[in-house]
């Protein structure tokens, strides 16, 4: 039990073949005191009751064909997809991110960076929307400053949905300047600037328009803790969530 | 059947490979060049009955692209089949 009273919130971490940093989200959920991290294998169908689901970055099925079309029919994310048409929280990093819009879960695309080089550095993020269950403990307008590392995070999605998306609110992160400008300047036809990957808007995060399922290439799970390589920023996201299901199991 | 599956990139989708191929060429003395667009092609061999309406493959093949082999929110894709 967490130290407040409540029981700890349940965030499943699934496991998909070629998945590398399911170890970093699981040790980043477990410095909360108020969660704890779950397994879910993804030849299983069953979340084990778990409050939220994160879908970890890597490699799944080694990118064949494309990031995430293979993972994307694993029998857990059927699990997944109904989980999310229920309103559970689902998370996708990086590698989860690309998996959740194969999965049409989310809206868009994430094509080969528009360097074609794969990109390992840190980028700053500008919080455009702190309303959903995964920024509420951010500020809108926050700069947050975590790592991408990706060869696919150039995000892509059709015109329509895309003013669609704006007036929504669901763009959630764009890649920014240290001091929170230049967001959402470019339109994704030049290299450099803020943005690592030549994503359209300079999106880095987005949302479904019922706010329950979030994508992001950068990867929050390296950002939490102090003192060490990577700093805080990625805390946020986690803290978000964790009291969203508390609020949410009281509200009950 | 012999199936042959082509996949290219949207119109009007960014394609930074192709974008890539098209600034080398000139520099190979290729000029004139434009428009690259790189795409996948993929070869199948696929058992069908043999009283199979040919339009049940096709639904099925255009289904296997839908679902698995090309992304439709960006990519276009076409198909031939060939009696193998």
């Amino acid at each position: 039990m967490s130290g407040n009273g409540h029981r700890p919130a349940r965030l499943g971490i699934c496991v998909f073949p070629g998945i590398n940093t399911d170890h970093d989200t699981w040790h980043a959920v477990a410095t909360f005191a108020g969660a704890e991290p779950v397994w879910l294998w993804h030849k299983d169908t069953d979340l084990r009751g778990v409050d939220a689901v994160i879908i970890p970055g890597g490699f799944s099925y080694g990118d064949y064909l494309r990031c995430g079309a293979i993972a994307r029919f694993s029998p857990i994310m059927a699990s997944i997809a109904d989980f999310a048409a229920g309103g559970g929280l689902v998370m996708g990093i990086c590698n989860g991110f690309q998996i959740l819009t194969e999965a049409h879960l989310l809206p868009g695309a994430l094509i080969r960076n528009i360097g074609l080089k794969f990109v390992c550095r840190y980028v700053d993020l500008r919080v455009e929307n702190a309303g959903t269950p995964f920024t509420q403990a951010a500020e809108p307008g926050d700069v947050l400053r975590i790592v991408v590392k990706h060869n696919e995070g150039n995000y892509r999605v059709d015109p329509r949905t895309l003013s669609r998306m704006r007036a929504n609110g669901q763009v959630v992160l764009r890649y920014c300047a240290p001091d929170g400008t230049e967001a959402g300047a470019r339109t994704g036809a030049t290299i450099g600037g803020s943005s690592p990957n030549g994503a359209l808007d300079d999106i880095a995060g987005v949302c479904n328009e019922e706010f329950n399922v979030f994508g992001m290439m950068p990867h929050p799970e390296n950002s939490v803790e102090a003192g060490l390589a990577g700093g805080v920023d990625g805390r946020v996201f986690f803290r978000s969530i964790i009291d969203r299901v508390r609020d949410s199991a009281v509200a009950r | 059947m012999d199936v042959r599956v082509y996949i290219t990139p949207k119109k009007g989708i960014l394609d930074p490979q192709g974008v890539a191929i098209e600034r080398s060429l000139p520099a190979l003395g290729f000029d004139g060049v434009t428009d690259v667009r790189v795409g996948k092609f993929i070869e199948l061999q696929v058992a069908v009955p043999n009283d199979t309406p040919a339009g049940d493959t096709r639904g099925e093949v255009d289904e296997m692209c839908r679902k698995l082999l090309a992304n439709p929110i960006i990519e276009d894709y076409t198909f031939t089949i060939d009696d193998a």
